[in-house]
């Protein structure tokens, strides 16, 4: 197995300088059943995503040219240290969020120093919990409800795409006029070839019992 | 029953137990062993071994941010002081992070003599508590090689 787009495990991407604490919320996710990448800075965070701090981070179309581009990877949240060198948890929070391709990703801010300011501050960007360090495994239990609701959109929006995929066929011949001409101009013209593969297949159908029986009646004329 | 996998057992218990008493280890200690299954049976060391590397750096760096009396870099001492408060409260070792409360305090009012007092003792602290935990790994590995498992140990 590759790297797995639709698992049943929640992927989680864990965001700290400290090699120390990496290895603590690694380990603390991995008991908690999650799938998890461990980054040591904000900017490899974004990097993992596929969302480089130079791309138009407003637009999911952009192309990436890193061959680390990492945009089949699912990731179910992201939990990182508030207090880091250069960009911070808070920085990430903010980066994240003014995406259109990862805002509904729910963000984590841990931090080992309890500021009232700062805990408002980053739930008023937008992130889902704030961890006090050290952090528990019952705090991760708090995460379960977060990475579902993301899972299950993701999913529902899969399953909305593929439903789709189905249905315009039908909607567009429900549109389209198909005629049901009289055998010989039906047989004559050319005409109605160019219609789409799909819709030639639905008009196939709607005029199968007419169309195609007609030949035979005309060939066989007595029997019934 | 394996009366020596037993008395080790139970010296393991005791020992243990003991550093709790002494204020050496804390909840978060227990906390990190839960963490411990059989797929990572070295999980605690290698934290542990991690923690103490971070102790002997930080505590080296701070030392020389220390050194000069007129040219303290106390910024750095503070920053110093956070990293091994947080580490050494997600370990559970209790005595290190009680000092490195009162080494915070006396950077916060740039005290260098307070500074040097601290460092001294976390220094004291750190290795004190580095040679209890290589005894009790040891004793869980005599366990292990018996044939035994490691005991559960309730704190209270």
């Amino acid at each position: 197995m590759g790297i797995v787009t639709e698992s049943s495990q929640f992927h989680v991407l864990a965001v700290d300088d400290s090699l120390f604490d990496r290895k603590m919320i690694e380990r603390l996710l991995q008991k908690s059943s999650c799938q998890v990448t461990t980054v040591d800075s904000g900017s490899k965070a974004l990097e993992f995503l596929g969302l480089r701090e130079s791309d138009d981070i407003n637009d999911p179309n952009a192309p990436s040219t890193s061959p680390q581009t990492h945009q089949e990877v699912e990731i179910n949240l992201i939990i990182t240290d508030y207090c880091m060198p250069g960009m911070t948890g808070y920085d990430l929070l903010k980066k994240v969020k003014e995406s259109a391709a990862f805002k509904s990703i729910p963000v984590v801010i841990m931090s080992s120093e309890n500021v009232p300011a700062r805990i408002s501050r980053c739930l008023e960007e937008g992130a889902e919990e704030f961890f006090l360090k050290p952090v528990k495994l019952a705090d991760l239990t708090k995460l379960k409800p977060h990475m579902m609701k993301t899972k299950l959109k993701k999913e529902s929006e899969k399953l909305a795409k593929e439903e789709n995929a189905l249905l315009i066929p039908v909607i567009e011949e429900d549109s389209s006029v198909i005629e049901i001409l009289p055998l010989s101009q039906e047989l004559e013209s050319e005409q109605h070839e160019p219609m789409l593969s799909s819709n030639k297949r639905k008009a196939m159908e709607e005029v199968i019992s007419t169309d195609r029986s007609r030949p035979k009646y005309n060939d066989i004329t007595t029997s019934v | 029953m394996n009366t020596v996998v037993a008395q080790l057992q139970r010296q393991f218990q005791d020992y243990i137990v003991s550093l709790y008493q002494q204020g050496f280890l804390d909840n978060q200690f227990t906390e990190l062993r839960n963490l411990q299954d059989e797929g990572t049976p070295d999980f605690v060391s290698e934290v542990v071994s991690l923690f103490f590397d971070d102790c002997a750096k930080l505590i080296n760096n701070m030392s020389r941010s220390l050194e000069q009396p007129e040219n303290v870099d106390f910024k750095q001492v503070d920053s110093g002081v956070h990293q091994l408060k947080g580490s050494s409260s997600s370990v559970g070792a209790r005595r290190v992070k009680n000092v490195c409360i009162s080494f915070k305090e006396c950077c916060d009012v740039h005290n260098r003599e307070g500074c040097l007092r601290c460092l001294q003792q976390v220094d004291y602290e750190y290795k004190m508590l580095k040679t209890k935990l290589e005894d009790l790994f040891k004793l869980e590995q005599r366990i292990l090689q018996a044939g035994g498992t490691i005991p559960q140990v309730d704190i209270k």
